[in-house]
């Protein structure tokens, strides 16, 4: 195996993440990080459905006719999206109320059939396993740092807890109402984005075209 | 050999197909979607009963808090039964014993047509009928007298339909509380419906003018009634106040609970 199950792991929180490299998952991550907390249980269950139905999909890799694999593994991603949509019903109502729609909307999220088509459908059980955990971290790792920066300027507060008193609240804060809406996720996206290849410059793409001078007369 | 080895034959033999024979395709298509189908509404069947007890929790919860009688150390349901639910026929204002209380919302929550009615006018974007009958609940003082009235409002915003309680005094014209309990306004603009602040701004106003005319209004600036019957709208939430001030016009107007508190002011509701 070219790869150890801890690097499965540690690889897509920033050198292969998801988000920053392979741009996928953007939609998702725009709705659900206007608060923290919101977006932790996104990334804990985009973890746990895109880590167990690698699993599943990887046990019946053998097994699917590659006419209706894509089919294939959109079921067992949906259901596995249900069951933690109704656990999340039953056992954080409150969150559950918040994130409404878009754990249905997990579904559709790129990540979870990307690494079902790209690794889980040539890889074994355990490892495809670790390698949809450790892409569900990668995911939940830029939710979590995405949110910090929006509910802190946007709301004042961080986990819920007041840290910029707002003027709402008769403090002095006045917040900043962009941040709560998903298009500034976007610029906040793109600008880790910038920062992590500039970091990692072997991160960034080569260009599809190629700029040519044209000679003088 | 036994049935059991026959039907193992049978199985290993789909399994060992070539993964892209027309059976193969059908046999896995078919077998997955029987597993998957049991295993989502098994999930779904088991975890019904606590995931309808937290929704009812959540509204039960909603309504002491618009009373102003919720408290974190009390079981909501113990606090709950202080309140005597009523269900109400809106065309004439009075209760009616033609549905069971226990069972109303289950009602209301199918959009049963034996509550609703069309309406022409929808200024609160009801979809084009209202329930014709609600479940209010009355809150008696300790000598028995009615204190407060619970009525259930709702109304569409800028993204959603607002669902909440609007709680007033015994004279059916003071404002005591209002909150919604289920909204998809945008946070941090529209679902600052749900800040404290704002929903204490609520408390004292008063429905009606001195002329008996709906003055309540949610605006930018005072009506020309006065304080008494103006909350401020929401900053940045333009559509969300709009459909606020709507919705409890809409209900609190002859179309909605008018009857209701004209019976409750001239003091025939006990």
């Amino acid at each position: 195996m070219a790869q150890t199950y801890r690097s499965q792991l540690i690889d897509p929180l920033v050198d292969d993440n998801p988000i920053t490299l392979q741009v996928l998952g953007i939609c998702s991550a725009l709705a659900v990080t206007s608060s923290m907390q919101v977006a932790f249980v996104m990334a804990l269950a985009v973890t746990l459905v895109t880590g167990f139905s690698s699993m599943f999909i990887s046990m019946l890799r053998n097994q699917i006719p590659s006419s209706i694999r894509i089919i294939v593994q959109m079921v067992v991603i949906a259901s596995l999206v249900i069951l933690v949509d109704q656990l999340l019903k039953a056992y954080a109502y409150e969150i559950s109320k918040t994130l409404s729609v878009f754990v249905g909307l997990i579904i559709t999220n790129c990540i979870v059939m990307g690494r079902a088509e790209a690794f889980a459908m040539k890889n074994p059980p355990i490892a495809s396993f670790v390698d949809g955990v450790g892409n569900g971290l990668g995911y939940g790792l830029l939710l979590m740092v995405v949110s910090v920066i929006r509910e802190l300027l946007g709301s004042g507060s961080l986990w819920g807890v007041t840290i910029l008193e707002t003027v709402n609240n008769g403090g002095w804060y006045i917040p900043n109402g962009l941040l709560l809406l998903p298009p500034s996720a976007f610029f906040v996206i793109g600008l880790i984005i910038w920062a992590v290849r500039t970091w990692k410059p072997e991160q960034v793409e080569e260009r599809e075209y190629q700029i040519q001078t044209v000679e003088d007369h | 050999m036994s049935e059991a080895n026959e039907n193992k034959g049978l199985i290993r033999r789909f399994l060992d197909a070539p993964p892209d024979s027309v059976g193969k395709t059908v046999f896995v298509a078919v077998a997955l979607c029987l597993v998957a189908s049991m295993v989502v509404s098994a999930a779904a069947v088991a975890l019904r009963p606590i995931q309808d007890e937290n929704k009812l929790r959540d509204k039960r919860i909603n309504i002491l808090q618009v009373a102003g009688v919720y408290d974190e150390n009390t079981p909501v349901n113990e606090a709950f039964e202080a309140f005597e639910p009523h269900v109400l026929d809106l065309s004439t204002g009075e209760f009616t014993e033609a549905f069971e209380t226990s069972e109303f919302d289950a009602l209301a929550d199918a959009k049963d047509p034996s509550i609703m009615r069309p309406i022409d006018e929808d200024p609160a974007g009801l979809g084009g009928q209202m329930q014709a009958y609600r479940l209010v609940y009355l809150l008696r003082d300790d000598s028995g007298a009615l204190d407060k009235v619970v009525l259930p409002i709702e109304g569409y915003g800028l993204w959603s339909t607002l669902y909440g309680f609007i709680a007033l005094e015994e004279n059916g014209n003071d404002i005591y509380g209002l909150q919604f309990y289920q909204h998809g306004e945008t946070p941090g603009l529209g679902a600052e419906v749900d800040n404290p602040r704002w929903k204490a701004l609520w408390r004292g106003k008063k429905l009606f003018a001195e002329d008996g005319d709906l003055a309540i209004t949610v605006a930018k600036t005072p009506p020309p009634e006065g304080t008494d019957y103006y909350v401020d709208a929401l900053a940045g939430a333009t559509l969300t106040s709009r459909g606020v001030d709507n919705l409890v016009r809409f209900w609190m107007g002859q179309a909605g609970y008018g009857s209701f508190l004209e019976h409750l002011q001239a003091g025939e509701v006990n």
